[in-house]
């Protein structure tokens, strides 16, 4: 077969589709986001009937995904590393009912904070899990564990997850694909009961996962993404992980290193490779993106031993992610760094576009709140995130999806007037809706303005979850209808919008104002496409 | 033979579609190709880059290491400087003269100017204004790519090839007008290629 183009979001994508998969669960997030959206524009899946729509959160997507891989039939769920923490209760218990289809959970890390809040290693919550890694180090590995994922998956009865980072996912490189898998019959699991954690089963489960890492590190030990490479220089082994490899390559044109090195892409860690390596090394160097992760299991907590330099030590930086350079450092080669970037160069960081239904909104809110205290807008994930920045300023938090309205419910407890929670339409249905009961329910005085640019705009324009359905949930969850507000953010609005926003800081209860107003991102997208069809 | 580009410009400027008409080229040739892209928060009018390698032989890295770029490709001027310290001794800085001013401390013109002029090694062209006279405004970056091809090793019609294959849904004027494009961005440079 021709080999594809892929960035590594679309190997993993093409690999899960010529491995059989019969649906795809995600709710988008960068850089995981292109999986998903190549399954939804992919001719394979759409003939094959591969459900790829988007799920709320990443919850309820590895939910969904759980429920079919109990129903017998291989299933995908993709989210960003801070997804991880959404699924984190279905996850960690997917490893307890275990699978019956195939079942492969991807995360993919930001380190250097790209595009995220923290850079969280979702290798942590693997070890957590005690399921087994793949991580590839290129986008034919990714699509080629894949595969394998599926295979182990299945065999072994547990779910799978498949870590990568910002680079792999968003590098496009050559990838050969292998034939294509018939996706699986619909098959219950042979004991009914398997996914039922009443404690009686729990602990037979679990005892079951304890029992089965013995086998999890063997077909480490024999797995073809870990690889011990001899080398003469024994003065030092490097243990390399994932895109790292590539790293440490680069620095040997010729691709011949003196050491002796192992390469991981699959966890648990290969116990008798590290044990070969260590003992035929006098010191090691581990080189990993995200967390030390590897090198704390290296260097065991009172640090005896065999010496072990990486993060922790300084040989390489604590934080960010790992380029050719940084590595160059580490092996104690030259910093090939050229000229300085000139003195008089500035940032340019991100900003709402011109246009921008947001800024019409953060316009009023600021005004109304002009003279009373500072510091109560509570925000959230999104392109209004950006309203933090200049010229606007006009926000106090964001820290993670579904937050404003509950701290600003926090420190309306508190005391604190005003207290304004500024949230997107997709993040409200993300994880907004179970708060703005909670201030419900407790009658709290918050003013919640949900910025309705029906779109999930940040990441690229995917659909709203609740498109068109945003005051029927907030009616639902029990906001008086008086005080859902619905105004059309523009700027020749603005003195009647403020006036909506006044009096609603002044009602001592839960009330929702729902600027209206579609991206314009997302508007010009529809006119291409309408225009293309036409 | 083994090229490593940075791409540079402002989010929403289109140096994606540089990269993939470069790569495109890149793969009819039969080269090894990495392009690691930016997608995300920065692409809202924040800085963008891309890396791009082909070569002959298998490629390590996603990332070009520092000081060994051979040529850094930017849709506007001050970006082009961004990226100095991953640039190659004898690399080559193409860039427009155009400035993408979305921020509040935009630096003297001037100075950005005179700083590309500084570079032993610089192509600087107004490619908005040769797009312009094109009638085409959006084939910029286009110019730019036309500008940047003495410097690829790819053959020229390989990359109007590639143009003809990344715009053929977009009909035949977008083709002939990018061709165009194209064509005017190289003449610039080979005037403009001190010998
Ligand atoms: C748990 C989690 N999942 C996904 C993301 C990625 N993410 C950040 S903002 C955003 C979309 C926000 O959409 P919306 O609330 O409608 O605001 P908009 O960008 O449209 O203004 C997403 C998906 C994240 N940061 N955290
Ligand atoms: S993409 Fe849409 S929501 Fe985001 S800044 Fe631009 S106009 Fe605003």
């Amino acid at each position: 077969m021709q080999k594809l183009l892929l960035l590594g979001d679309e190997a993993i994508a093409q690999g899960a589709l010529d491995a059989g998969i019969s649906g795809i669960y995600a709710y988008p997030g960068t850089p995981s986001t292109e999986i998903t959206e190549f399954v939804q524009s992919s001719k394979q899946a759409f003939e094959n009937k591969v459900r790829c729509s988007w799920s709320a959160n990443e919850k309820t997507a590895m939910e969904a995904a759980l429920g079919m891989s109990y129903a017998g039939k291989r299933a995908m769920v993709c989210m960003k590393h801070v997804g991880l923490n959404v699924a984190a209760d279905p996850f960690i218990n997917s490893a307890i009912t275990g699978a019956n289809g195939g079942l492969i959970i991807v995360a993919a890390d930001d380190p250097s904070m790209h595009s995220s809040q923290n850079e969280q290693d979702s290798r942590v919550f693997g070890k957590f899990a005690m399921v087994p890694i793949l991580e590839p180090s290129n986008q034919q590995e990714a699509y080629d564990m894949v595969h394998y994922g599926f295979w182990f998956s299945e065999t072994y009865q547990i779910p799978v997850l498949m870590r990568i980072t910002t680079r792999m996912a968003h590098s496009r490189s050559g990838v050969k694909r292998i034939g294509a898998r018939k996706q699986n019959d619909l098959k219950l699991p042979e004991d009914l009961r398997q996914f039922v954690l009443l404690p009686v089963i729990a602990k037979r489960r679990y005892r079951k996962l304890l029992s089965e890492q013995v086998k999890y590190a063997q077909e480490s030990e024999k797995s073809v993404f870990n690889k011990y490479i001899d080398g003469p220089d024994k003065s030092r082994g490097i243990v390399v992980c994932g895109i790292g490899y590539n790293y440490l390559m680069e620095n040997y044109p010729d691709r011949i290193v003196p050491n002796p090195i192992l390469k991981i892409g699959q966890y648990p860690l290969p116990s008798k490779m590290v044990e070969k390596i260590a003992s035929e090394c006098d010191e090691l160097l581990v080189l990993e993106d995200g967390y030390p992760v590897v090198e704390e299991m290296l260097k065991g907590f009172l640090g005896r031993g065999i010496s072990v330099r990486g993060r922790l030590d300084g040989t390489v930086p604590r934080d960010g992610e790992l380029n050719p350079n940084i590595v160059a450092v580490a092996l104690g080669l030259p910093d090939t760094r050229g000229i300085d970037v000139p003195s008089l160069m500035v940032n340019r960081p991100p900003s709402l576009c011109i246009g921008c239904p947001h800024i019409d909104s953060f316009r009023a809110v600021k005004e109304v709140i002009a003279d009373l205290p500072k510091g109560g807008v509570f925000s959230d994930i999104g392109c209004y995130t950006l309203g933090a920045l200049k010229p606007y300023e006009a926000i106090n938090s964001c820290v993670d999806m579904g937050a404003s309205i509950t701290m600003a419910k926090g420190a309306a407890d508190a005391g604190l007037f005003p207290s304004i929670a500024v949230i997107g339409d997709s993040t409200f249905t993300h994880s907004g809706m179970t708060g703005l009961l909670d201030a419900v329910n407790d009658k709290s005085p918050i003013t919640v303005l949900i910025l309705d640019n029906q779109t999930t705009a940040m990441t690229g324009g995917q659909t709203s979850p609740a498109l068109g359905r945003i005051e029927d949930i907030c009616k639902g969850v029990g906001v008086e209808e008086a005080h859902i507000r619905v105004l059309k953010p523009l700027r020749k609005n603005h003195e009647e919008n403020m006036k909506i926003i006044r009096e609603e800081l002044d009602y001592p209860g839960v009330s929702v104002i729902i600027p209206r107003r579609e991206c314009i991102v997302t508007i010009d997208k529809r006119m291409r496409e309408k225009f293309k069809k036409s | 033979m083994k090229k490593d580009i940075i791409l540079a410009g402002v989010g929403g400027q289109g140096i994606i579609s540089i990269a993939a008409i470069i790569g495109y080229a890149a793969l009819e040739e039969g080269l090894f190709l990495k392009q690691s892209e930016v997608h995300g928060m920065s692409q809202r009018g924040g800085d963008v880059q891309s890396n791009l390698r082909i070569s002959d032989k298998e490629i390590a890295s996603d990332l070009i290491p520092f000081g060994k770029a051979d040529l850094i490709i930017s849709v506007e001027p001050l970006e082009s400087l961004r990226y100095l310290p991953s640039l190659a001794n004898n690399g080559w800085v193409i860039t427009s003269t155009r400035p993408y001013n979305n921020i509040p401390d935009y630096p003297d013109l001037d100075l950005v100017m005179k700083e590309i002029g500084s570079l032993p090694h610089h192509i600087a062209l107004d490619a908005d204004a040769i797009a312009k006279d094109l009638g085409s405004t959006k084939s910029a970056n286009i110019v730019i790519l036309g500008a940047a091809s003495p410097f690829l090793d790819i053959e020229y019609e390989r990359l109007a090839d590639a143009i003809r294959f990344i715009f053929r849904k977009k009909g035949e004027e977008t083709i002939q007008v990018n061709l165009k494009a194209l064509n005017a961005g190289r003449e610039f440079a080979n005037q403009n290629i001190p010998v």
